[in-house]
């Protein structure tokens, strides 16, 4: 590959780009390493020296962060196991059997993903608050396991996988839950991989549900808690030990990030149809 | 494959039940409620409930809140979706190449789509401080008078825009690398030996094959940046002077505040349909194109 003039300012430019796009969570990481009693004086500088991890400490001393945080462990990976079940159930009646009523069935399932969230909450709230159920474990988790893009995903996955296969499992009459457990989903890992990890970082991150559902600070997702500590703590007071809770809140996810990469940017371009 | 039809029924919705209990009971069912609740003046307290047919309707019509937060949903919108896309294809044709330093830039702009919306709003309300923040610092040092960006009206939100885009870019870009890696490199290849330009590559091979997905990314930024919800609640409280609080808020505050759960439903319904009518939109243009 020749590289000319452009090519290396281009890079140039992108290199510095990419700086400045990383310079607001440097400086955050900075922040939080800084004793308190230092940045009610000054918020400069992006070398954190000298440094402290007394606003970590404070942190999982102080608040609810612990108990949030065991909750979104359990909001997601309850969220993204129910949700491979469910899907990887759903999408291999939907592309391997032929069943009267599939087309139909597929459609209204379909049709589910033009309904967000944002315009049924409401609804959503009442009927929790009917049942009794909110600041559950169950309400954080089942309304998210409606969504059909995970179903849709595995359709799609399982439609082109080979039907020799199966038809070889069946001569041997298996049953279906067996050519099922056995046969296809060992070899639908890949995808089962993408929309678990998917999922799991939704489940993560999600905040406009749990907001409405948890309201007892217990029941809050590190998402929820950290937002509300946003609100509770003035700005002057503990700076280090606010920006030390973004990062305890993103690390995780930035492990998740760092070692699935590949999967997560297939993921995007999955659920987008392509 | 094959198989009696009777025990192909069976099999078939048993396989599907789990999954269909989970999609009627909560999406389902509380859309049609939803739907159902919009009819009536509902609210939380003591249950009380009455039909009212296609009064809150009338009353939104009625209502300069629900304007102003519609207005604010557009404009938030109209800034973000383009200047998303525009942003993703960028970098996205800067970052195409197989080098590992671009594989590594790369994975720092997509990085910042991986934080939730509460450490997105955190980190850049601090930036964005006008005492203390990270541009108020830089602007300082070059002699400028800081600006309380969330404070003031002309910047709240263009400033809840930077914001957004700085959180979002990551999905274009990805978006628009599948895309461009659709391409068959012969198509190059014979540009090349036409010793085309740079320019002209991009003007009509490059461009035009990324039609597609230039429509997808416009239509799910448009779809995605009307359900904004966080950012404002979190960064200006939709201030200020209501003039970043967008429909989400709105029907949050109208619901969880004020109690008026058929009301809010009645805006979480339209909100629905401004969301559909970008979906089909996005059908009919894809049908054409197709043709």
């Amino acid at each position: 590959m020749t590289r000319t003039f452009g090519d290396r300012l281009i890079l140039a430019l992108l290199i510095g780009a990419a700086f400045v796009w990383m310079m607001p969570m440097l400086w955050v990481l900075a922040l939080s390493l800084k004793p308190n009693a230092m940045l009610v004086s000054s918020t400069r500088g992006i070398v954190p020296w000298p440094h402290t991890l007394e606003n970590f400490a404070t942190l999982l001393r102080v608040s609810l962060t612990p108990r949030w945080l065991l909750n979104s462990v359990v909001v997601a990976f309850g969220m993204t196991a129910l949700t491979l079940v469910l899907s990887s159930l759903a999408g291999y009646a939907f592309a391997r059997i032929d069943f009267p009523g599939r087309r139909a069935v597929f459609l209204l399932v379909l049709a589910g993903l033009m309904v967000p969230e944002q315009a049924i909450f409401v609804p959503l709230h009442t009927m929790f608050a009917s049942w009794d159920l909110h600041n559950t474990y169950f309400s954080l988790i089942a309304p998210r396991l409606a969504a059909p893009m995970g179903v849709f995903l595995m359709t799609q996955f399982f439609k082109a996988i080979p039907s020799e296969l199966e038809e070889a499992a069946q001569l041997d009459n298996a049953s279906r839950l067996k050519i099922f457990w056995s046969v296809m989903l060992p070899l639908s890992r890949p995808a089962l991989t993408t929309l678990g990890i998917f999922t799991f970082l939704f489940a993560w991150n999600d905040f406009l549900w749990p907001v409405v559902t948890a309201t007892q600070p217990e029941m809050y997702t590190l998402s929820v808690g950290l937002g509300s500590l946003q609100g509770n703590f003035a700005m002057s007071e503990g700076l280090g030990f606010l920006m030390a809770s973004a990062v305890f809140a993103s690390a995780p996810m930035l492990v998740l990030y760092v070692v699935f990469q590949r999967y997560i940017v297939q993921g995007i371009t999955m659920t987008s149809g392509k | 494959m094959t198989g009696s039809p009777r025990r192909n029924a069976i099999a078939g919705y048993a396989f599907l039940a789990p999954f269909l209990a989970f999609y009627f009971v909560f999406l389902i069912y509380p859309f049609c409620l939803g739907m159902w609740m919009s009819l009536h003046d509902w609210e939380i307290v003591g249950d009380y409930r009455q039909y009212i047919g296609l009064s809150n309707y009338a009353e939104l019509w009625e209502d300069p809140y629900f304007w102003e937060a519609l207005r604010n949903n557009l404009r938030f919108a109209a800034m973000t979706a383009p200047l998303a896309t525009l942003l993703g294809l960028a970098l996205a044709l800067a970052l195409n190449k197989p080098l590992r330093l671009y594989g590594a830039l790369r994975a720092i702009f997509f990085a910042s789509s991986i934080f939730s919306v509460t450490v997105v709003t955190l980190v850049w309300s601090m930036v964005l401080n006008p005492d203390r923040g990270l541009i108020a610092n830089g602007m300082r040092a070059v002699g400028l008078e800081p600006i309380a960006f969330l404070a003031e009206k002309a910047w709240a939100m263009p400033a809840l825009v930077v914001t957004t885009l700085w959180w979002g870019a990551g999905f274009p870009m990805a978006l628009f690398l599948a895309g461009l890696q659709q391409i068959p490199p012969e198509v190059y290849e014979a540009a090349r030996l036409d010793n085309a330009s740079r320019w002209t590559v991009l003007r009509h091979i490059t461009l035009p094959a990324l039609a597609r997905t230039t429509l997808l990314v416009v239509v799910l930024q448009t779809i995605m940046h009307l359900q904004v919800f966080g950012q404002p609640l979190l960064m200006t409280r939709g201030g200020p002077s209501n003039s970043t609080r967008p429909l989400v808020q709105l029907i949050y505050e109208t619901g969880f505040r004020d109690w008026r759960v058929g009301y809010a439903s009645a805006t979480s319904m339209v909100l629905f349909g401004l969301m559909f009518f970008v979906a089909l939109l996005q059908l009919r243009l894809s049908r054409q194109e197709g043709t």
